[in-house]
């Protein structure tokens, strides 16, 4: 047992991030078994030197596998992807991998850097507390729209198809965050509702949700 | 057919994209997209990309936006002059540098963010437009303290060794806006100083420059 546990992939995550979210759905889909490692992002520990030297940004996800340390969930899901291949991620059609990219990264880089914690605080310190959820909800309406336009050709029973694949894991959480932090109205967005419904019936996304995870407080808002 | 790369000479997104077709040695049409008299925000170009930004690339009956996404397109349809080693680890490398700006720096500097209404409703309140510089520097200045560690390892004459990979498509849009309208002293980032040095000896990046395209003033059309 001692072998297995040293060589057993680590996962620094906060439960209530999403970008982790995402890699610990994708861990979850490829059926590889890892060690949660918290970092309490409210306490701070993203700054302990010894964090620092896993990410120097201070951000969680960081995935150590043996000799390999990668941050950023976008890297760690294409790393994933390539060592552990069962369970695949992308498509093979070209065009649908290309959506499949060009989905999450209207996640990745045009909703969630506007929400992360540090942004947000900025915001309520600097213009007036709360207004980081107004700041919050422009960028994610703004990008749930483009999603929902982008998504109507492709969409099947998940959001590139009948299959899960690379949009859904960063769909899912983005999501889920949205309705439980930041009050989204989904109202206006029947796909990703209908998406987001069949997410609910996956084991592999609804383990990975913020409240089982084994940091989460006991009293978190679920989705209801 | 021809690919056709609409763009903006100053989108550092797109310069991403120029240095790839050219690296790959992919002919392409370059469309302008008039920004400043909101092109971007027509309904003909919303079909293209519905987040109303460039870049968007036409191959064919093929139309795809973002310029990661766009880079993994070509990367996978031409395989030729190859962006990503065959290397695990450096891939990995690759995929965690060209985030760390396409995620972590870029969207907060992202002109249209600071010129919206919205942005300086919230940004703009705490002080005059010009003092949205700090917030912008800030970004890009953890950025790049944490490409300089990221990269310190295995940095050869490019970023992630010795031939130019993804995330010198990323990085060298990245330097060259920082350092030309964001106002960063680069003597702080001496690898990437050292990388930006050997970029502008790339015929694939200096055509890539915004004042190398066809709708910059530089250029005079």
């Amino acid at each position: 047992m001692g072998d297995s546990s040293t060589s057993k992939i680590k996962l620094y995550s906060f439960y209530r991030s999403s970008c982790a979210c995402r890699v610990r759905i994708a861990l979850n889909l490829k059926g590889i078994d890892y060690e949660y490692k918290a970092v309490n992002l409210f306490q701070g520990e993203q700054f302990s030197p010894d964090f620092l030297k896993l990410n120097p940004l201070g951000y969680v996800p960081v995935l150590v596998d043996g000799e390999t340390t990668l941050a950023d969930s976008f890297a760690i899901l294409m790393y994933l992807e390539e060592k552990y291949p069962q369970y695949p991620l992308l498509p093979e059609d070209p065009n649908k991998r290309a959506i499949n990219y060009q989905a999450a990264n209207i996640v990745c880089s045009s909703i969630q850097p506007f929400q992360n914690l540090a942004v947000l605080k900025y915001i309520d310190e600097n213009v007036g507390s709360g207004e980081s959820i107004h700041w919050a909800l422009t960028h994610i309406n703004k990008g749930f729209a483009a999603l929902e336009k982008l998504l109507a050709k492709y969409a099947g029973k998940y959001a590139t198809g009948d299959e899960v694949f690379l949009a859904d894991l960063f769909l899912a959480p983005q999501i889920q965050g949205s309705i439980t932090r930041f009050n989204i109205d989904m109202t206006s967005y029947p796909l990703l509702l209908r998406v987001y419904k069949a997410y609910e019936e996956l084991s592999a996304f609804q383990d990975a949700m913020p409240e089982k995870q084994p940091d989460a407080p006991k009293d978190i808002k679920v989705v209801s | 057919m021809v690919m056709k790369l609409y763009s903006h000479y100053m989108s550092s997104c797109t310069f991403r994209v120029r240095i790839a077709l050219r690296l790959k040695g992919l002919d392409h049409e370059y469309i302008a997209v008039d920004m400043i008299n909101g092109e971007h925000l027509t309904d003909e170009f919303l079909k293209l990309n519905p987040l109303g930004m460039v870049p968007a690339l036409v191959d064919g009956d093929i139309i795809i936006a973002d310029s990661f996404a766009i880079l993994m397109y070509l990367e996978e349809k031409y395989p030729e002059h190859p962006l990503l080693p065959n290397d695990f680890q450096k891939r990995a490398l690759n995929y965690q540098a060209a985030n760390i700006v396409s995620s972590n720096i870029q969207p907060l500097q992202n002109p249209r963010i600071q010129a919206s209404r919205k942005f300086s409703m919230y940004i703009g309140k705490i002080s005059s437009p010009d003092e949205m510089l700090p917030w912008t520097q800030h970004h890009i200045c953890r950025g790049f303290a944490a490409l300089e560690k990221l990269l310190a390892n295995c940095a050869g004459k490019y970023a992630t060794g010795d031939e130019v990979s993804l995330a010198d498509c990323f990085i060298a849009p990245q330097v060259d806006a920082a350092s030309k309208r964001f106002k960063i002293d680069m003597n702080d980032y001496p690898l990437l100083s050292r990388l930006y040095k050997a970029y502008v000896e790339l015929p694939a990046f200096k055509d890539a420059m915004p004042e190398n395209q066809p709708d910059s003033p530089a250029v005079g059309i």
